[in-house]
């Protein structure tokens, strides 16, 4: 009988790139930025490391394929490293990996980095995906913030809300994380932004305008993974562990079936559900201290908290307003200013809300740092509403 | 008397149409005489219609629900063919899901090639669908830009219930160039108009009727209905004089559509089956090259023949603009600067068309043998129950009742007609399916909005000439009509 990721893994070290428009820096620059200062953290050497997963989403525009961009800028001499990507999953399946690797006992240490050089594509914005041969030939050609603007639609229609208030509701969640982003040294944007230039900004994909997108970044974000004993051994005292890795992938349902509303994210409910009972928890909206999630449109975080459960279904308009995710709300959500602030380089993504958990849990984040957090999430959704890969990862002190 | 002729008729206009003031307003610097042409609007293909995919339209409209059971022969005629070397029937027919048996004839090369080919069809005998579709292009600032549209008609021919039949036809052929373009020319070369209407349509289009008319047994009093379209307006009304015809002269289009080059004689012979009478006859003339003149009496079927849309239903789904520079780029006039993100590849794998073919053309829904669930695409296995693919039964969806379940205007996307509308289209059967939606008004859509199937151009493969089709979902009538684009 499976028992599960809790507590078999704790983060040895952890670091995260400056992410934003660095013009100055390759992906491998971004990679080793990170990788020292995790190794630093972790108090162990290059060689130490006995296996690495390396995520990075769009290969094909400005890193290369494979693991052998990262095992060469980090010089991971003769290790296994394996090249992952799962859309903007990538960097929480990279954690999965390592962490999973050393849960078996394969190895004692193991590396998990994403990176992601968004800025050398010559225009903002994701660059389009290629789908395949055979979806090129049916599936219509929608931009990133296409697909999730279509969530708004499905909302409203279930819960009768007016577009007006939906607005205001999504606003206040990227009016929140710019508050918070100015208390980020490492965010690519740091300033708060007065909530009528959200709501007057230039419509991207209606009802998603400028600031209810997250910004396009370079960055990069890795952890050591080891088990709880060896860290001890290393000398760790705070330990953070890992409580639950989980994944969820669309099957086509929602796409295909005229039984999905198109108001929330089955994929992300399935691994929430599957996430709390691997890390034994019962009572979310009590346990948890804080939440990242995948704020990559403003609507992904309101309808995320309802498919994290910790909104009842149809609140999230006004759990939002009533500031219940504000940074002294209930749970606070994006403490660090989230993709909004960060930018989302796709594959650092997942490995960057971890890093913040693993701060925060110890107690490391200056001017943002919570009250005692114990318990953090991380949640990443791949690809779109409707057809993508929920990753969620909690963390929590040992 | 032949128990063979046309069973039923369709027609396809572009719902884009231009106010001819825009283009004479653009050209005013240079070109200020233009201002007298500068009456109604013109009919213009979106960016992503061509011939093909308004034949497709109108032999949708033209089949009706009546099938294509016992067709023989498929025929279309125009002088804008998309390939030079890939035939626009075989295009159509997979669309259509048109019987595999069939023969096919493409022909083009003259703007009498709409009639020739019909005329060739009904002296044929065999059951066939016939379509004429034409864009004509006129060069900017030319005579032919304000008065070019553009459209399609089909004709459904049979020995069963027959609207009208040939019962007289006159062919004249003449080298006689009052234009001409040279293969893989832009815009046609033309001659002076006092001499084209003289010497040409004066003389050889009254030649040729009269040769029907004597076929026919008839004088020009026995005639009720008159088409005679014009690439030279003047002409026309010309021909008719000197046939001293008194009757119905069937109108030409040009409030609101434009002269269709080899389309524009079958359009407004559709347009005249729409009105005419059990018993009337209609004499249809077409210049080009010499001329084809033929002699249609209808019947009493003419009722029950009539289509759904019809040219008079396409004429009144328009999207009004005003934007020139929005026809030169949907018509590949101009270059703009469409950024970055237009550079993305749009190569096609001609093996997987070719594998899955039989439900991307036709827009093939499966419908699972285990559980019922209707599904598109279909895949390997059955999205609810996981039964094998294998025992999917197609089912279409291009007629399937349908609605708006999510939608977004989505303004990042390169999309040759900003914004790109998507959303999940939900259809009453049960199958949904993520699409682009087109010729959406200024008001946008809902969730709700009624939806039909439109066959359309895909994707646009500049470098290597190819484009890619399929369907997308239109406002019905009722959901969008008469909207300002």
């Amino acid at each position: 009988m499976a028992t599960g990721i809790k507590d078999k893994v704790a983060v040895l070290g952890a670091g995260c790139s400056k992410f934003g428009e660095r013009w100055d820096a390759g992906a491998g620059d971004l990679m080793v930025e990170a990788f020292e200062e995790a190794l630093a953290d972790a108090g162990i050497e290059r060689k130490d490391i006995e296996a690495a997963w390396y995520g990075c989403y769009a290969d094909s525009h400005n890193v290369g394929n494979s693991s052998i961009p990262a095992a060469t800028a980090l010089r991971l001499d003769g290790i296994p490293v394996s090249r992952m990507e799962n859309m903007c999953a990538t960097g929480t399946e990279a954690l999965r990996g390592a962490t999973y690797a050393v849960a078996s006992g394969a190895v004692d240490i193991a590396l998990a980095i994403g990176a992601e050089k968004l800025k050398d594509t010559g225009y903002g914005g994701l660059p389009p995906a290629f789908k395949g041969t055979f979806n090129d030939l049916w599936m219509p050609m929608g931009s990133a913030p296409s697909g999730f603007a279509q969530l708004a639609d499905g909302y409203r229609t279930k819960y009768q809300i007016s577009k007006e208030d939906l607005k205001r509701a999504i606003g206040h969640v990227s009016w929140k994380s710019h508050q918070n982003g100015v208390f980020s040294p490492k965010a690519h944007f740091r300033k708060a932004v007065p909530m009528e230039t959200i709501l007057n900004a230039p419509m991207i994909a209606d009802p998603l305008g400028l600031f209810d997108c997250s910004g396009v970044s370079d960055g990069a974000a890795c952890a050591i993974v080891t088990t709880p004993e060896i860290a001890r051994a290393l000398g760790k005292t705070d330990i953070v562990s890992i409580k639950a890795l989980q994944i969820s992938t669309s099957s086509g349902r929602e796409v295909q079936m005229g039984d999905w509303d198109g108001s929330y994210v089955p994929n992300t409910r399935n691994a929430a559900r599957r996430a709390y009972e691997e890390a034994g928890i019962s009572d979310p909206r009590a346990q948890l201290s804080l939440t990242e999630v995948h704020d990559c449109f403003s609507i992904t975080e309101l309808v995320t908290m309802e498919d994290l459960f910790l909104s009842d279904d149809g609140r999230a308009v006004r759990d939002f307003l009533d500031g219940r995710y504000d940074r002294d709300g209930a749970i606070p959500c994006q403490i660090d200013g989230g993709l909004k602030c960060f930018g989302h380089p796709v594959a650092a993504s997942g490995l960057r809300m971890a890093y913040e958990i693993y701060s925060q849990l110890l107690g490391r984040c200056g001017e943002r740092q919570l009250v005692s957090p114990s318990l953090g999430l991380a949640h990443n959704l791949g690809g779109v509403p409707y057809q993508g890969i929920a990753a969620i990862s909690i963390l929590g002190l040992l | 008397m032949s128990d063979f002729g046309i069973v039923s008729f369709g027609a396809y206009v572009p719902r884009y149409r231009l106010d001819r003031q825009a283009i004479a307003a653009a050209h005013k610097w240079m070109a200020p005489s233009l201002r007298g042409l500068a009456k109604g609007a013109r009919a213009f293909c979106a960016w992503d219609e061509d011939s093909v995919t308004m034949a497709v339209e109108a032999a949708r409209d033209a089949l009706g629900g009546r099938g294509a059971a016992g067709l023989k022969v498929i025929g279309m005629a125009t002088t804008r063919p998309v390939y030079a070397d890939l035939p626009a029937t075989a295009l159509v027919a997979g669309a259509l899901d048109l019987p595999r048996g069939l023969r096919s004839v493409d022909s083009g090369y003259s703007q009498r090639a709409g009639m020739s080919g019909l005329l060739a069809m009904l002296k044929g005998g065999e059951a066939g669908l016939f379509v004429a579709s034409d864009a004509p292009l006129g060069k900017p600032a030319s005579t032919q830009e304000m008065t070019f549209g553009a459209g399609a008609a089909a004709f459904v021919l049979g020995s069963e219930n027959v609207a009208a039949r040939l019962i007289g036809a006159g062919s004249v052929i003449d080298n006689f160039v009052d234009h001409y373009r040279q293969e893989g020319a832009a815009y046609d070369y033309h001659w002076e108009e006092r001499w084209v209407r003289d010497e040409g349509y004066g003389k050889l289009v009254p030649e040729a009727a009269r040769a029907a008319l004597a076929e026919a047994g008839l004088a020009i009093g026995d005639i009720q209905h008159l088409v005679m379209p014009a690439m030279l307006r003047v002409a026309a009304g010309d021909v008719v004089r000197k046939l001293g015809f008194a009757g119905n002269v069937v109108d030409d289009l040009q409030a609101d559509c434009g002269y269709a080059g080899a389309a524009a004689a079958p359009l407004m012979l559709a347009r005249a089956l729409e009105s005419a009478g059990p018993g009337d006859r209609i004499l249809v003339l077409s210049f080009g090259q010499g001329a084809d003149a033929l002699v249609l009496e209808v019947t009493d079927a003419i009722v029950k023949a009539r289509p759904a849309r019809g040219v008079s239903g396409s004429l009144a789904q328009a999207l009004m603009t005003d934007s020139y520079l929005r026809y030169l780029s949907f018509t590949d006039q101009v270059e703009l600067e469409w950024g970055m993100r237009s550079e993305k590849s749009a190569k096609t794998a001609m093996s997987e068309v070719w594998r899955s073919g039989g439900q991307i053309e036709p827009f093939h829904a499966g419908q699972c043998g285990t559980c019922g669930t209707i599904q598109f695409p279909q895949l390997q296995y059955c999205v609810n129950c996981h039964a094998p693919g294998s025992g999917f039964a197609p089912v279409s969806l291009r007629d399937a009742p349908a609605k708006v379940m999510t939608q977004t205007a989505d303004s990042l996307s390169y999309h040759p007609s900003p914004p790109l509308y998507v959303g999940f289209v939900q259809f009453a059967n049960g199958a949904r399916v993520q699409m682009e939606m087109v010729d959406i008004g200024p008001d946008g859509i809902e969730p709700g909005t009624e939806l039909e199937m439109v066959f359309r151009v895909k994707e646009k493969d500049r470098q290597r000439g190819y484009s890619r089709y399929f369907w997308k979902a239109a406002p019905t009538v009722s959901g969008n009509a008469n909207k300002k684009a």
